[in-house]
């Protein structure tokens, strides 16, 4: 369902079926539409078994990398005599992203059910979901799913009675867009400062509190008991476009559009058709300008570019930017385009943890030079200081994040120069107002 | 965070002028407490006291409003750490307030996607009409602090605030009073 608005007839719900229906959120609610059917059978299956039906399943990470997640479970060696931990990466803070959040509002059970597959899957007894700390009412929600889960012997010390202890705990973040970064949220899970760390070692080597853990994206671990449930032939079949791409996605759909919100689509779907038809075109006298498609992080498209995708993770990658999470931000003829990257740009100053020094200080130059292009004060060295400070903060730091200001920003300036020349000279264009 | 050159703008909460820092400390989590025995159940979730940070802190907030440096301290004896490498974690978190703040403490969202849906002019009229006037200032009456915020994960339902721990989405200028007489 494209909730807040109604299921379009052209989604295929799967994840998102019962948005919108409080019911949903009992285990008495859940079970009468489905739940906990894949848990008991899962846990009586050999954990490899497991991973090689996510593995033939194609199901990549939802999180932005599209890491194949069987691929990645079957790096935790099972039976090592180490403790494994699974951390869920709820932290959903890129901007343009808000399906984890209605996920876990709606249907905290199904990303319980997929918690515990996963903990059984990659030999875990402890997961922990790392939800931020904004989101008050999706944690109320699944401390509460929790609750009822353990009350009624589903996890706990003896899992569905299968004698395997799967503990799933929330651990509340505290405000950092940073803490979504995989080492970053581990250490914030042990009790420190959200700085990422380098890798190797990778987290299934060396994780959280030193062991091996695998971290996957709410919306991956709650695909994983419709995989086992349908089978991984039934997820492969419903790939549109590219084999590589399999499933049904969750796009989070904001910014200047008529119906915003989270709708659902097998991947491969025709953006075209996806942005006029399920998300009912631009708003009333407007038209559609850029596109941010996958979260804030990715490069800008134009909307003549983005009518010609398929939604998948090649397509996007066809037109030089990115599915990543799913996040589309969409900018119509009256915004400025130097004033909304401004914006983004403060966002990842904002949020450096300031490790890195390309990051921590390319983050505030980058927003002071788009700043000051905005206020009318900017010259064309300006802009070429930015692509030299893009190249100086891109595939040079610990993690992704100083990567990530330049992308939209520098993909921004490229597609929309006129816009930027425009405040320089001081002509500014009359159809955008500037402020 | 914050931190270096900020490029952030004045959205860090400011102390209440006349409010001491000083002032005597009562433990939180003295022996036999109700947060001292919800702090000892959350440990035995994780293998490290350490981890228990981050809960330990939230604690202290819902007690007191705000961590001061006493808090801090606290927590670090109860948990084995020092104070100043727990203020190191306080200080890289935006929500743990190190100052105290208003009674409603309202958070504005004004990133991209909420910015092109006119999220500066909520940011404008919340500071009006609690008479707040500048981001981070606490009322007069020490009613409201109000704050931009980077993005609160809701950007479809713009503009997304929140008032302590409740969350409301879809705000306009428009409904702005009508929320405020809520949290009179």
């Amino acid at each position: 369902m494209g909730y807040p608005h109604k299921q379009h007839p052209r989604e295929t719900p799967i994840l998102s079926k019962y948005f919108g229906d409080p019911e949903a959120r009992t285990l008495a609610g859940w079970k009468a539409r489905g739940g906990y059917k894949a848990l008991p059978q899962a846990l009586a299956t050999d954990p490899v078994a497991i991973q090689n039906v996510v593995k033939e399943s194609g199901l990549r990470g939802r999180g932005g990398a599209g890491f194949p997640c069987g691929l990645k479970w079957s790096f935790m060696k099972i039976g090592d005599g180490k403790p494994h931990y699974l951390c869920c990466n709820a932290d959903e803070s890129e901007p343009g992203t808000f399906k984890d959040r209605e996920i876990m509002r709606w249907t905290p059970h199904a990303l319980i059910e997929g918690c515990a597959i996963a903990s059984h899957a990659i030999g875990a007894e402890t997961c922990y979901i790392y939800i931020r700390g904004e989101f008050t009412q999706p944690i109320a929600v699944m401390e509460a799913a929790l609750e009822e889960a353990r009350a009624a012997g589903i996890i706990g010390p003896n899992a569905c009675g299968s004698g395997k202890t799967i503990n799933i705990w929330v651990h509340r973040g505290a405000g950092a867009y940073i803490c979504g970064e995989e080492t970053a949220l581990m250490n914030s899970i042990e009790g420190r400062r959200g700085n990422p760390r380098i890798k190797p070692p990778f987290p299934a080597v060396a994780g959280v509190f030193g062991m091996p853990t695998t971290v996957n994206n709410v919306e991956t671990l709650t695909a994983v008991p419709h995989i086992l449930n349908n089978g991984a032939e039934w997820y492969k079949a419903m790939s549109l476009n590219n084999p590589k791409s399999t499933g049904s996605k969750l796009f989070s759909v904001c910014g200047n559009v008529a119906r915003p919100g989270n709708y659902e689509v097998p991947m491969g779907f025709p953006f075209k058709e996806f942005l006029y038809d399920l998300c009912g075109g631009p708003l009333p006298g407007r038209k559609f300008k850029a596109i941010i498609p996958g979260g804030s992080s990715v490069p800008v498209i134009t909307i003549e570019e983005a009518e010609q995708v398929k939604m998948d993770y090649e397509g996007f990658m066809e037109f030089g930017t990115m599915l990543g999470s799913g996040g589309v931000i969409i900018f119509d003829d009256a915004q400025s385009m130097p004033k909304q990257l401004a914006r983004l740009a403060r966002f990842y100053a904002h949020e450096s943890c300031a490790q890195c020094t390309q990051c921590r200080e390319g983050t505030a130059w980058m927003t002071k030079i788009l700043e000051r292009i905005v206020a009318g004060q900017g010259t064309f060295e300006d802009l070429d200081t930015i692509f030299e400070l893009t190249e100086n903060m891109t595939g040079k730091t610990i993690c992704v994040l100083s990567d990530s200001c330049g992308a939209p920003v520098t993909s921004g300036i490229t597609r929309f120069r006129g816009e930027f020349e425009a405040l320089i000279t001081g002509k500014r264009s009359s159809t955008v107002a500037v402020g | 965070m914050s931190h270096g050159p900020s490029a952030s703008g004045g959205s860090v909460a400011q102390p209440i002028p006349g409010h001491h820092h000083d002032e005597p400390y009562v433990p939180v989590f003295a022996p036999g407490s109700a947060p001292r025995a919800k702090l000892d159940d959350i440990l035995t979730r994780y293998p490290t006291k350490q981890a228990g940070l981050l809960p330990a802190l939230w604690i202290v907030q819902d007690e007191r409003g705000w961590v001061s440096e006493h808090a801090m301290k606290e927590v670090g004896d109860v948990l084995g750490l020092t104070a100043a490498y727990v203020k190191g974690v306080v200080t890289f978190y935006t929500m743990y307030h190190q100052h105290p703040v208003g009674k409603y403490f309202i958070q504005v969202c004004t990133t991209s996607c909420c910015n092109c849906m006119g999220a500066e002019d909520v940011v404008k009229a919340f500071l009006e009409k609690t008479g707040c006037g500048e981001l981070g200032l606490t009322s007069a009456d020490g009613k409201y602090t109000v704050i931009e915020v980077e993005c609160l994960g809701a950007c479809g339902f713009a503009t997304p605030i929140m008032v302590n721990d409740d969350f409301i989405d879809s705000v306009s200028v428009e409904k702005v009073p009508e929320i405020l007489k809520k949290y009179a």
